[in-house]
């Protein structure tokens, strides 16, 4: 018995010292194996007393449990160990770039045209677009901009031979879906606009966001809550807003909208030309005129309108310091936004 | 505009300061742009004048004058301007004297004679355009008196942008009304008591066409000294208002414009002849205008005309033949009243813009005329003498703007403004604008003023009442919106998702000009009907894009030329296509690419972009639509594209779209280096995509079966998918193309594709015998066909 004991902690120390599955499966064999010194043990069994054979046979049993559990132990040891070492050999620098294709980005204007879309489609405006080659009609005179009226001159407009011309803002959208759709209307109208101007604040293309409502009751005071809220929102400040008298044929009353500068924070700086506001949107309450140009009845219905430079909230909003870079492509610049 | 604000406060003078002020009028519509002061900080200028002239002994330039500022003895001062003369007034900087860029003025010694100050120009006062000699002043200004403060420059020099409604505020007067009201300040006008006649004499006048001139005043003044020069004050005021002096006929004129709002115009009544005749132009006739050129009115045009035909163009500009000049003592003065409609535009169809077309444009108070002839009259008999006949006037008071009254009902003021004002302050406010307010059972009728010519309606005058009351004061709430839902097509394709899967694909977006260069449109699709802008604002920018692809190249180009060698950019937006009658302004999704596929890495996996990247960007936006296989590619030619490498994407048989290498010759015509390739696609065609419909799983395992076949060169990969197809029946699951071979063991002009078929039945385990089966009619299909062998 204590030879037992004793094989089996030499079983036991032999493995711990066997450094590859290999010297493992050795010592297997020279315990267990067909040969092994148990199974020899076994084998020696019949020459034992019936009464002792018994007794015998658990206590070799017992001991090979033992080595069979001490082969697996050091086995999963082995197996861990060798895991590790091949593991080890496939370590990588994580710090390498990542394979394939890396994303591009969304043009700034886009960018900033959705956000004023979520803006405003959130609380229930819907996004609506119109032709860029339009007619006198829709774009001037429902607009209550007769021909030689002086604010004409301001819109410094392209035509073509036919008399059409590249719309100067997105308010023939108005004329086109009021003249189709009765109230209540809610909507915003996002897009290309044209003015034959080009200099380092002008480019003879830019892009305008003009929104209008028309129900019952609406009023000015709407229509200010709905711009506080939007440029607050927009540029995630609590700006001080302010409106100003304008002028606008399509609409009265009409108001000019400055919004605190937002590079300065209404100190004063070269932006805002040092008076700490900075104009950012035109509107007003929607002229009877043009009520009656698309058979609205301006007796029971009021609206408000206005209209804004999409280039401009994205030049403010992201620091941009030159208009034409817009539409100079570059990718330096365009991928700047991603 | 711009306005001294000294001057203003002549009219109006409230108790605010000229922060206060501007910010006032600004914030009632009158948008101040600039504040400037008059003139720029000076000191120790006084008034001299020299008495005694004498040659510097060792300058030949210089002379030695004394100069007597009022105080005993005269000073000594070395002076080099050509133009200093003996009895002359000019400033004087004292010792001590601070100048405009810093110059501090010295006891000091030119070439040996001591200065004891400095005679001055204009310009080194920081008041005048050119420096041409000293700034002589008028002979009985005030020897020694502050210059300064002798000219009030310590004033400040308003600039305010009037919108175009606003031309009743061109004047001083004009803005001093709105001052006032702001302020509720009267005013104080200047006097313009009716000059009585001197003498008799009169130029008749008549007027034919009433309804473009309802009224026209003029006055005969003979005997004016043509040697009278113009009062400093008055060259001072025109100066602060942006105009230069012209001697004293039409500064006068110029003064009036300024002051009251009302544009005149000064004849030289010895170049007259018969009467004035304010008419349209007739066929032939020519006129010679102040500027020097030579027009030819047309029939819309208005005239002021003698005997001897056009003399001015009315309201605009005046003739040549007719101008005052240096040597006139007789002159006629007009003052008319011309209809903004027919002003409107006039002055720009001759390229002309001026101070008095820019007032009859938006309206000059047709009861102004009288009372400015008077005022001139006044000025011009102060200034240079002569006598005075009566005003002649030619008026049809029913051709005069009509006076509305216009009915305001609280009510609707309320509506509009989401305010209830106080009836009182509303008429209070009406009253102080010159409105006659007359209460009418519930509601008011309201007269404005003369001068307004921009209220016609109920909401102008609730804008009015807002204006005055102030926009600040107004309330502001969010508005109460129906909440009512808005449809959201399902089967419609989203932009964004469109842009955002280019986006992931590498692509940046990319924003050009609608308008192209026709030349490179010209070689990219010289097909289309191009729509060229009557007045581009550069040649290059000329036509109408038909395509995304002339603008896209050419920031592909600016890109490549500023060192990127990778480009990858995208663009949506409409185009423009002329169709006969029709104009097409349809929306289209283009991209370009060139360079290499991957960005630079590491990994060195580097190959040669080609036509199947570019296809796979444009098959992962067909896939969105859930109908890829709706789209077929057909291999076609397109002018801008390089044969044997473009296709033409058709769905339903419609051409929807184009991709393709950009052909070599037009990359080289358009210096794009490397090989770029283009796609582009109609939006519509690619944003109709459905609502997915579920169809069931299969629970029993598909099998695959690899085949691989040859068949000649020009056989298309999607003729052979659709015959495999054809005869895989119901089987057929998916079709994958895994091997495209030309080479070893395929005969010359063939190629082997390889496929692997995935067969699966809805309901129950294939056989090998039934698989085998289906092949072998895939296979057989193939070879009758095509001709296709097993490889
Ligand atoms: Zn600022």
């Amino acid at each position: 018995m204590e030879e037992l004991a004793k094989l089996v902690l030499e079983a036991q120390m032999a493995l711990a010292q066997a450094d590859d599955l290999g010297r493992v499966e050795q010592l297997r064999v020279n315990y267990l194996g067909k040969k092994g010194v148990l199974t020899e043990r076994l084998k020696q069994l019949g020459k034992l007393p019936p009464e002792e054979r018994p007794a015998a046979g658990q206590a070799i049993n017992d001991a090979k449990q033992d080595i069979v559990v001490a082969i697996e132990a050091r086995k999963a040891v082995l197996a861990e160990a060798q895991l590790d070492a091949q593991l080890a050999n496939e370590a990588v620098d994580v710090t390498l770039p990542g394979r394939g294709q890396s994303p591009g980005g969304l043009h700034p204007i886009t960018r900033t045209m959705s956000r004023i879309e979520s803006l405003f489609t959130q609380i229930g405006f819907s996004v609506l677009e119109g032709p860029e080659i339009e007619d006198d009609f829709h774009n001037f005179e429902a607009l209550n901009i007769p021909d030689h009226h002086p604010a004409r001159a301001m819109h410094d407009t392209f035509y073509f031979d036919d008399g059409r011309l590249l719309r100067t803002h997105t308010s023939n959208v108005q004329i086109r879906v009021m003249s189709v759709q009765p109230p209540p209307l809610r909507v915003i109208a996002p897009g290309r606009v044209y003015r034959c101007d080009s200099d380092l604040t002008h480019t003879p293309m830019f892009h305008q966001v003009e929104g209008f409502l028309v129900d019952e009751g609406v009023s000015f005071a709407d229509l200010k809550g709905i711009l506080n809220d939007f440029l607050r929102n927009f540029f995630e400040r609590d700006l001080q807003v302010r409106f100003r008298p304008s002028y606008f044929p399509f609409t009265e009353p009409s108001a000019e909208v400055d919004m605190e500068c937002v590079i300065c924070n209404g100190v004063g700086c070269r932006v805002c030309k040092q008076s700490g506001w900075i104009e950012i949107l035109g509107c007003g309450m929607v002229h009877p005129e043009v009520f009656a140009h698309v058979d609205i009845d301006s007796e029971r219905y009021t609206g408000f309108a206005f209209g804004m430079g999409v280039e401009r909230l994205a030049l403010l909003r992201y620091g941009v310091n030159d208009m034409r870079l817009f539409f100079e492509n570059d990718l330096r610049f365009l991928q700047q936004f991603r | 505009m711009r306005f001294s604000e000294q001057w203003l406060r002549e009219w109006v003078n409230p108790a605010i300061s000229t922060t206060e002020l501007a910010n006032q009028v600004t914030m009632a519509g009158l948008e101040v742009d600039s504040v400037e002061p008059a003139a720029p900080p000076f000191k120790g200028v006084v008034m001299g004048r020299v008495v005694e002239l004498s040659p510097h002994p060792t300058a030949e330039r210089l002379q030695i004058a004394q100069v007597d500022i009022g105080q005993g003895s005269a000073l000594t001062i070395v002076c080099g301007a050509p133009n200093v003369t003996v009895g002359m007034v000019a400033p004087v900087a004292l010792e001590g004297a601070e100048l405009p860029g810093d110059i501090h003025i010295k006891k000091t010694s030119l070439r040996g004679i001591e200065s004891n100050g400095m005679l001055c120009s204009a310009l080194e006062l920081g008041l005048g355009e050119s420096g041409e000699g000293l700034w002589a002043l008028p002979d009985d200004s005030p020897l020694g008196v502050d210059l300064r403060e002798w000219l009030g420059l310590d004033d400040c020099l308003i600039e305010i942008d009037l919108t175009p409604n606003r031309g009743d505020c061109l004047s001083i007067s004009g803005i001093a009304r709105e001052v006032g009201v702001l302020n509720r300040c009267e005013l104080t006008p200047v006097s313009a008591n009716p000059v009585e006649p001197d003498i008799d004499v009169t130029f008749p006048v008549v007027i034919s066409a009433p309804h473009a001139c309802p009224r026209y005043a003029g006055r005969v003044i003979r005997g004016l000294n043509p040697a009278a020069t113009t009062p400093l004050w008055m060259i001072e005021r025109l100066r602060r208002s942006g105009l230069r002096s012209l001697g004293p006929m039409v500064d006068i004129t110029n003064y009036l414009m300024l002051e009251l709002g009302q544009p005149m115009h000064a004849f030289d009544l010895d170049k007259l002849s018969g009467r004035i005749d304010v008419r349209y132009a007739v066929a032939g006739e020519k006129l010679e205008l102040l500027n020097g050129n030579t027009i030819v009115p047309d029939a819309e045009t208005l005239l002021i005309t003698d005997a001897n035909g056009p003399l001015a163009l009315a309201g605009i500009m005046g003739g040549q033949s007719s101008a005052v000049g240096p040597d006139t003592r007789n002159v006629f003065l007009e003052s008319a009243f011309f209809n903004p409609i027919i002003i409107a535009g006039r002055a720009r169809r001759y390229g002309l813009h001026t101070d008095s077309s820019h007032r009859f444009e938006r309206g000059v108070d047709p009861q102004l005329q009288k009372q400015a002839l008077e005022r001139a009259t006044q000025l011009l008999t102060d200034i240079a003498g002569g006598q005075a006949g009566p005003i002649v006037e030619a008026a049809i008071p029913e051709a005069l703007p009509a006076e509305p009254a216009i009915r305001l009902r609280p009510g609707r003021v309320e509506r509009l403004l989401g305010l209830s004002i106080d009836p009182q302050e509303i008429t209070d406010i009406l009253r102080w604008l010159g409105m006659a307010v007359a209460s009418e059972g519930d509601h008011w009728i309201v007269a404005p003023p003369s001068f307004r010519f921009d209220i016609r309606i109920e909401a102008d005058l609730i804008e009015e009442i807002g204006r005055i009351y102030g926009y600040s004061r107004l309330p502001s709430h969010r508005p109460v919106i129906r909440s009512e839902m808005a449809p959201q097509p399902e089967a419609k394709l989203s932009l964004d998702r469109l842009r955002e899967t280019l986006v992931q694909r590498g692509y940046q977006e990319a924003i050009t000009y609608s308008f192209v260069d026709p030349a490179s449109q010209q070689s990219l699709a010289p097909e289309q009907q191009t729509l060229s802008l009557a007045n581009p604002i550069s040649a290059d920018l000329a036509v109408m894009r038909t395509s995304l692809w002339p603008g896209l190249l050419k920031a592909a180009r600016n890109n490549l030329q500023r060192q990127q060698d990778r480009v990858r950019i995208f663009e949506s937006g409409l185009c423009f296509i002329q169709a006969g009658d029709d104009l097409v302004q349809d929306a289209y999704l283009g991209g370009v690419i060139c360079g290499d596929p991957l960005p630079e890495q590491w990994t060195n996996d580097k190959r040669a972009l080609d036509f199947f990247d570019l296809k796979g960007d444009v098959e992962s936006l067909l896939t969105l639509t859930g109908r890829l296989a709706a789209f077929n590619f057909v291999a076609a030619r397109h002018p801008a594209l390089q044969p044997g490498q473009s296709a033409r994407i058709e769905h339903d048989h419609r051409v929807v779209g184009w991709l393709g290498a950009v052909h070599p010759r037009i990359a080289k015509q358009l210096d794009l280096t490397g090989k770029p390739f283009v796609f582009e696609l109609r939006l519509a065609d690619l944003q109709q995509a459905r609502v997915p419909q579920f169809s069931e799983l299969s629970r029993f395992p598909s099998s695959r079966r690899d085949i691989a076949i040859i068949v000649e060169e020009d056989v298309t990969a999607q003729a052979i998918r659709e015959c495999i197809r054809e005869h895989g029946a119901d089987l057929l699951r998916e079709i994958l193309l895994f091997d495209v071979y030309r080479g070893k063991g395929v005969p010359d002009g063939h190629k082997s594709l390889a496929f692997g078929l995935i067969l699966q039945d809805i309901s129950r385990s294939l056989m090998d015998s039934e698989l085998e089966k289906t092949v072998a009619t895939i296979v057989t299909g193939l070879e009758k066909r095509f001709g296709a062998k097993l490889r």
